[in-house]
């Protein structure tokens, strides 16, 4: 059993598609929880979709990351839930400080929509365990700003505790300036908490479970979080 | 009173958006523009306080919502 919750800001526009990758790779139905709720119900993990919350006013991510049902999810977070943050949801996680640096406008100043290669930097997170570190995933991104930035400091203390999980890079898993998409430092596309069970990332691995989608390369988030909770029920 | 608030982005921060306004300055004949640098500036109201309770509340609405100080810096004005 997966109890999934996926948070519904204003202006979200992934959470329907999320929640239809999550019930056909799992099995179980997943709740749509309301931004302005107070609690997030009993969850195996809750999921900041992508979308355009609260307009992107001030910054994207900054007005959701203060709404009511945030709180919860904050304190679940650091009670050890999973919380998976897909493009506007890693902004939302950055913003909320669940997550560090912030994800700025793309280096070209263009909206890019298309699949990317993704080096996957490791397989020891809650939500990568069912990839094999050092391969090359291909998944879609659709952003405006995707440009992860964050002092150096913070960035060594990411590489050195492991906490970088997904580079852009190309398809034969080179990582160079120019095989990033929108100008993030390092090359960065995803990052988790300490734990690994915080994940924000820029591309849609919702966008790419199912052959009719054009390829199966994002299912393994899916199904990483799910052998997660089916491991814990022993 | 009135904060007027001014939020920059701080220095060494990529600015994308001031590169591309600097390019249209140059674009439309505007010489010896060195460097331009985009930010933000909102006025906010604040009623029933004194100056000292209202500059610690304005700080922290920067501090909390309005900037990001991983990339901003903020500065303001009261006017009573």
């Amino acid at each position: 059993m997966l109890r999934a919750s996926v948070i519904v800001f204003p202006g979200s526009n992934c959470d329907r598609d999320v929640k239809t990758a999550l019930e056909a790779i799992t099995g179980f139905p997943v709740k749509m929880v309301w931004h302005g709720d107070a609690t997030v119900p009993a969850s195996d993990l809750i999921v900041l979709p992508g979308g355009f919350s609260y307009g992107d006013y001030l910054r994207c991510g900054a007005m959701a990351a203060h709404s009511p049902i945030m709180r919860d999810v904050i304190a679940k977070a650091k009670a050890g839930t999973p919380v998976l943050g897909i493009c506007n949801g890693f902004q939302i996680l950055c913003e909320s400080g669940l997550l560090p640096g912030v994800l700025m406008r793309n280096a070209s100043l263009r909206f890019i929509c298309r699949d990317v290669h993704l080096k996957v930097e490791s397989d020891n997170t809650f939500f990568t365990k069912c990839y094999r570190k050092g391969e090359v995933i291909r998944v879609p991104i659709a952003h405006a700003e995707g440009n992860y930035f964050a002092d150096d400091e913070t960035l060594d203390r990411l590489e050195g505790e492991g906490r970088v999980v997904f580079r852009y890079s190309d398809a034969e898993g080179n990582v160079a300036p120019e095989t990033g998409p929108n100008g993030a430092q390092r090359n960065i596309a995803g990052i988790t908490d300490p734990t690994g069970r915080i994940l924000g990332m820029m591309p849609h691995p919702e966008r790419m479970y199912e052959k009719m989608l054009g390829g199966t390369d994002g299912r393994r988030v899916f199904e990483s979080a799910l052998l997660n909770a089916v491991e814990a029920m022993g | 009173m009135k904060a007027r608030i001014k939020i920059t982005l701080k220095p060494g921060v990529l600015d994308p958006q001031g590169k591309a306004i600097q390019n249209a300055l140059g674009a439309l004949g505007f010489e010896g523009v060195n460097d331009v640098r985009q930010g933000k500036y909102i006025e906010v109201d604040v009623a029933g306080m004194s100056e000292e309770k209202a500059r610690e509340a304005v700080d922290r609405m920067c501090r909390d919502l309005l900037a990001n100080t991983v990339i901003e810096n903020y500065s303001y004005e009261l006017q009573p």
